[in-house]
């Protein structure tokens, strides 16, 4: 392997750890949200989560372009902030890879608030625990499960994400260039032994995240 | 300070309406009683602050928990809740499902004790177990001390014994009954079961279709004739009474009521220990003069004080008095007509079967 291909998958690492810690940041809230609220902007906010899941990764990375170049609202905006533009840097690889593995973390997690049900934040209130004191020590260990499985399925998506990073990102060594541009660089270069290095690595890596899911019973609950 | 509970809720909620207004002792059980589906676990919740009802006022002991300016909510106020399934926390252990309460109550606040509570339910021998290996009995033993380590102002229990089946019943019953002796704090108790009730309760509600139809001292409550809900063949009255012989030939018991005694089943209870008796009217007979010859062994003289229709066109339901006591009887309508049983008349009863309870 070449110390590019190392290059790359320290990247690749650096990049999915941060959108996974992101991902889990920005998913609670809107998963709790999702789990729990009556409110009728539910299922609009349901849907616009999860389209990341059906849309091609082609076109998200289009629109996200499109959206954070110098004619884009985000664009003006992050050039206001004085942070320049978002394409072809890392923090753009990150805020593209946070929106598209944004229903992996979601979905889970949502699903493990609303398996809780409302009993135990009851109980907990009669026990003189208020609302945000009830979902750190009761809503949040009862839903670990949904978390193990949220933080692997955003990592092990982010590390192969491959379309949106070629819109948004280029394929910039030691900035941009992630394990699936790299293998894409070699099977272009017709260097097939260095694309088996990497591929391989990413079949073994994905087979173990899943194996490590299901020995654990997938979303079981405790 | 007034000890008692005010509460007054009104609330609609898919095609059901609570309606109630009611005053409540601020000690002893109350019993909640009444057919599935007529606004007692939903009375329960309200009061709890669980369900916020569309109107609702709610003073406990001289303590405003809710009127139209002021809301508590839940964990504000100073109960204890015992829901129809346990509801432990699946990853805390026995122990810290105890602690859980109790740490986020002031340490001046705090009245009970970790210890006596874990020896009052009997639960000493589960600290360090985790819910889900704990059987339903266990399980609702540990939720009620759970609440009772948040040292409660008032307790309130949702048919804590649903879920069991008849054998964990008879086994938990007692841990309530010494709750009843030993702790001082005002119960509110859903039941839709007459035996959990005559056994447990000191004072009885009887709700319908989100309404209250009877309210007062258990006793004299469920000797009323007039109550719209009908009890059917669980027809009868509970008596406090004390052992005052015991008969140990024979393994029988004398209890003292108000207006008489009885001989029950020795209980094994010392001479001097307060019981319960229950009565049912299905085992209490009516005879013009004392009779000879019989196998039942509790005769007593009674005055008739009134007469009802029962559940069934060919039965009556009669209300009589023993001293102070009130004793219902059911019988043929006929029968009655053919002993002349009228308002004043004094009769015999026999009475067939006595429950001690507790």
């Amino acid at each position: 392997m070449s110390p590019d291909d190392f290059t790359a998958i320290a990247l690749t690492a650096k990049l999915a750890a941060l959108s996974t810690l992101l991902l889990l940041i920005l998913g609670t809230p809107i998963a709790w949200w999702l789990a729990r609220s009556r409110s009728s902007l539910r299922s609009v906010v349901g849907a616009v989560v999860t389209l990341p899941l059906v849309l091609p990764p082609a076109v998200l990375g289009f629109y996200l372009l499109v959206l954070m170049g110098p004619q884009g609202p985000v664009g003006h905006f992050t050039r206001w902030l004085g942070l320049g533009l978002l394409p072809f840097t890392f923090p753009g690889l990150v805020v593209a890879s946070v929106i598209y593995s944004m229903p992996f973390v979601v979905q889970p997690l949502q699903q493990a608030f609303s398996a809780l049900g409302e009993r135990p934040l009851e109980a907990a209130a009669t026990l003189r625990a208020s609302p945000w004191d009830a979902f750190v020590t009761v809503a949040l260990p009862l839903a670990r499960p949904g978390f193990v499985t949220a933080a692997v399925l955003g990592f092990a998506h982010t590390v192969g994400e491959f379309g949106v990073v070629l819109m948004i990102g280029g394929n910039i060594p030691g900035k941009t260039q992630v394990l699936s541009m790299a293998i894409y660089n070699h099977v272009e270069a017709l260097e097939y032994a260095n694309a088996h290095w990497l591929a391989s690595g990413m079949l073994v890596f994905s087979f173990a995240v899943l194996l490590l899911l299901y020995s654990r019973g997938w979303n079981r609950q405790p | 300070m007034s000890e008692e509970i005010q509460a007054r809720f009104h609330h609609r909620y898919a095609g059901f309406t609570l309606d109630v207004d009611l005053q409540l002792p601020g000690k002893g059980v109350t019993a909640l009683f009444g057919p599935s589906g007529c606004g007692k676990t939903t009375l329960l919740r309200c009061m709890a602050g669980l369900t916020r009802a569309d109107q609702g006022q709610l003073t406990v002991n001289g303590e405003v928990w809710q009127d139209d300016e002021h809301w508590r909510p839940t964990h504000q106020r100073p109960l204890g809740y015992v829901f129809q399934e346990a509801s432990l926390f699946a990853h805390l252990n026995v122990r810290r499902n105890l602690q859980y309460g109790q740490a986020r109550v002031q340490k001046t606040e705090r009245r009970i004790e970790l210890g006596s509570v874990v020896e009052l339910l009997g639960i000493a021998h589960l600290l360090e177990r985790m819910p889900q290996g704990l059987s339903g009995g266990e399980r609702q033993r540990v939720a009620i001390a759970r609440a009772l380590l948040t040292s409660p102002r008032l307790l309130l229990m949702d048919e804590p014994l649903a879920a069991l089946d008849i054998a964990r019943k008879m086994e938990f019953l007692p841990y309530l009954e010494r709750l009843h002796d030993e702790l001082d704090i005002p119960v509110v108790y859903v039941s839709h079961a007459p035996d959990e009730v005559a056994r447990l309760a000191d004072h009885i509600v009887l709700m319908q279709e989100g309404r209250t139809v009877a309210a007062g001292p258990l006793t004299e409550t469920l000797a009323r004739l007039d109550l719209p809900i009908h009890l059917g063949e669980d027809a009868g009255v509970v008596l406090r009474a004390v052992v005052v012989e015991r008969d140990t030939a024979w393994h029988l018991a004398r209890v003292e009521f108000p207006g008489g005694s009885l001989w029950v089943r020795d209980g094994g209870h010392a001479v001097g220990h307060a019981v319960r008796v229950r009565i049912l009217a299905r085992d209490v007979s009516i005879a013009l003069a004392p009779v000879v010859g019989t196998s039942i062994q509790n005769c007593l003289p009674a005055t008739v004080e009134q007469m009802a229709g029962d559940y069934h066109p060919a039965l009556s339901l009669l209300r009589l008095r023993l001293g102070q006591s009130p004793l219902l009887a059911r019988l043929t309508r006929r029968s009655a007509a053919a002993l002349e049983l009228e308002s004043g008349k004094l009769v015999w009863v026999q009475i067939k079967a006595v429950a001690l309870i507790g």
